[in-house]
């Protein structure tokens, strides 16, 4: 397979191919952070996260349309106010949907599952009654266009760069907010023990609400950056749910390291195979290897040491 | 506990022998051939659901990944019925006369090594039982004995379909891809196309239905099924008393799985084709939602459930597409919240006691309100 190919060609395929596996990774980093968080602290797992991701999607969307109409001068910056738009829209329906559905069903994680599935269902409904069951594209501002040439065979998309750098930012928020704010310290607690944490004193109810909210807050950011790589569907969620499940379950679920060593695993291994196989059997290859993995080490890769 | 299932045993009976009359009798009457057919199709969907009863109702194992097996199961009957189709005399302007013809659109020039038992319908039908349940059971085995349970579980099992759904569509020459495998039209020189075959085939459907629900019962009534029970409400205890969990979680969800396969070989009967969207996690997830609408833990619930949602599916899919995924959403969540026991919950709480009220009869009251009520299953 490398006949014809110079010993420098073959480098650049790697490295061409390990850039596109960051893209991926930073968007599974994305999606998986608000899903571990969600996970670690209530055992919940949220079937339509991919969902509030799309519902930032749109919401970038909505915003650039804004500015397109009516401030056109402003455009270069547009995306960091559809962020925080994102981050808002997604947060506040996570509130609501943890008030209204969730925190009845918390002794019934696998309840859960299917309520947040009914819950999907209705979100992508919803999508596509308002905004057309056509994919939608986001026109990216001038500076975000174009590549940078880094060697003659080696080129770097600047969107991409730009998501990678992003998540990069957003894990750091994420982590500090995780070890330094008193929300983290109350989050570490309840994870660690539930019912000591109760009787120390912590609203754990409303550490649960805020915890939702801010996992579908996150989505929702990552469905902004999504708009920079691909198109907007009412089921481009859909496509990428079962891959960050797995991230979520194989990092092990309250480990912030574990998550994001996972993501990269899982992503990079699934971009270098799609250069050696087709593309479906690169990620049927990724799946199995990861249940495989899974099955030898139940609790995931990193193990939080936690007394039940 | 044991003294009120011997008295609701007669309500379920009358429960048997009421669906059993409508399935068997009511519907052949009053449908035209169309929609029985279509009804068929349904039941097909209740062998999933019944056995889901088993595995997700009594033992608390929820499988996300049941169209795996439902799909495995119809792809097995499919794959005999097209060798059967694909004679060659009926391929004779094929490049290779004699082999399925999307493999001969995909260039390849001889039977792959493992359609080659499918020449024979016994091996098939040996194969529509097996080849889901040693899935199965290697997954279980791989799984219980490591004791992952619970959410985990449910999205490995989701994984799975997702898996067998990308490889059924990515090796098309071999598994007919995304059309999956269509043009079916004999079995053993019997054209399975003709009304008249449906008729039968409908009714062989209901018999193979009822059997899996007679066997279901059978087990879950056993000293075995007390033991499912156990596990689903405290697992740690069954295991501290002696018993090896693993064991008894391999043999239901094998048992639930090879149910599934018997309604994915009856479907590829009645439908006349076996695709990849049978298989997803899609369809695998809304079988999960027939038997929680009829009741996770009614055999009988499971299979009105089944022919409930479907029905409303056809109906509102038909006159208001829009709503229907709304309505689906809806479902999901209302079940979940209010009726965590489904249908037969609301039977045997609300509609008994009611009728026992009325006829005054105090014995029956009883034997309804001491209906055992445990908590729905984690």
């Amino acid at each position: 397979m490398f006949m014809g190919y110079s010993l420098g060609e073959i480098g650049s395929i790697f490295a061409m191919q390990a850039f596109a596996g960051l893209i991926l990774f930073s968007v599974f980093v994305l999606m998986a952070l608000g899903l571990a968080i969600i996970f670690g602290q209530m055992g919940v797992i949220n079937m339509a996260h991919g969902e509030f991701m799309i519902l930032g999607a749109y919401m970038t969307f909505l915003t650039s349309h804004l500015f397109q109409t009516y401030a056109p001068q402003a455009f270069a910056g547009y995306f960091f106010v559809a962020m925080l738009v994102a981050f808002v829209a997604s947060g506040a329906i996570g509130l609501a949907v943890e008030w209204l559905l969730i925190k009845r069903l918390y002794k019934r994680p696998l309840d859960t599952l299917l309520a947040t599935w009914g819950l999907s269902l209705i979100m992508q409904q919803a999508f596509r009654s308002i905004f057309g069951a056509r994919e939608v594209g986001v026109q990216l501002p001038d500076w975000m266009m174009g590549s940078l040439q880094v060697t003659d065979t080696i080129e770097v998309q600047i969107n991409g760069l730009f998501v990678m750098t992003l998540t990069l930012m957003i894990t750091a928020v994420v982590a500090l907010l995780l070890f330094r704010s008193r929300w983290g310290l109350q989050v570490r607690a309840v994870v660690a023990n539930r019912v000591m944490a109760d009787a120390a004193g912590i609203d754990t109810r409303r550490i649960d609400r805020l915890t939702f909210g801010l996992g579908c807050g996150i989505a929702g950011i990552a469905g902004s950056a999504f708009t920079m790589i691909g198109s907007t569907s009412p089921t481009a969620g859909q496509a990428y749910i079962v891959d960050t499940f797995l991230v979520v379950v194989f990092g092990g679920a309250q480990s912030l390291l574990g998550t994001i060593a996972s993501a990269f695993t899982i992503s990079q291994s699934q971009s270098t195979l799609e250069f050696f196989l087709t593309g479906s059997m690169a990620k049927v290859t990724t799946l199995l290897i990861v249940i495989g993995l899974l099955m030898l080490r139940p609790q995931g890769l990193f193990v939080l040491k936690v007394r039940k | 506990m044991s003294q009120s299932l011997t008295k609701n045993r007669n309500i379920e009976l009358i429960g048997f022998a009421i669906l059993a009359v409508l399935l068997v009798v009511v519907l052949p009457l009053s449908l035209d051939i169309f929609r029985l057919n279509l009804i068929g199709k349904y039941l097909t969907y209740a062998f999933v659901a019944v056995g889901l009863v088993a595995c997700w109702g009594y033992t608390g194992i929820l499988s996300l990944g049941q169209g795996v097996f439902f799909g495995l199961g119809g792809y097995c009957m499919a794959m005999f019925l097209k060798l059967e189709a694909s004679s060659v005399a009926n391929t004779k302007i094929q490049s290779t006369p004699g082999i399925p013809d999307f493999m001969d659109w995909n260039q390849l020039t001889e039977l792959p090594f493992f359609w080659v038992p499918f020449k024979s319908l016994p091996l098939a039908l040996i194969a529509v039982i097996l080849v889901p349940s040693l899935a199965a059971f290697i997954l279980g085995v791989a799984m219980f004995k490591r004791r992952v349970g619970g959410v985990y579980f449910a999205i490995i099992t989701q994984a799975l379909a997702a898996v067998l759904t990308i490889l059924i569509i990515g090796r098309q020459g071999y598994t007919g891809g995304i059309n999956g495998i269509t043009d079916l039209r004999t079995l053993l020189g019997w054209d399975i196309r003709t009304d008249h075959a449906k008729y039968i085939l409908y009714f062989v459907c209901c018999a193979a239905l009822f059997g899996s629900m007679f066997l279901v019962r059978f087990v879950l009534a056993s000293k075995l099924g007390r033991i499912l029970v156990a596990v689903r409400d405290t697992e740690e205890r069954v295991r501290f008393s002696g018993y090896d969990v693993a064991n008894f979680k391999v043999f239901v969800f094998c048992l639930a799985s090879a149910i599934a396969a018997i309604g994915g070989a009856m479907f590829t009967l009645q439908v006349g084709f076996m695709s990849p969207s049978f298989v997803g996690i899609v369809p695998s997830i809304e079988m999960v939602i027939f038997c929680a609408v009829g009741g996770r833990q009614s055999i009988i619930g499971a299979v009105v459930g089944t022919l409930l949602v479907n029905w409303g599916k056809t109906l509102f899919s038909e006159s208001f597409p829009e709503l229907w995924l709304f309505f689906m959403g809806g479902l999901f969540i209302a079940v979940v919240l209010l009726f965590p026991r489904g249908l037969a919950g609301l039977v045997t709480d609300q509609l008994l006691p009611w009728i026992g009220r009325l006829s005054g009869g105090r014995r029956q009251v009883a034997a309804a309100g001491s209906a055992p009520a445990p908590a729905p299953a984690e």
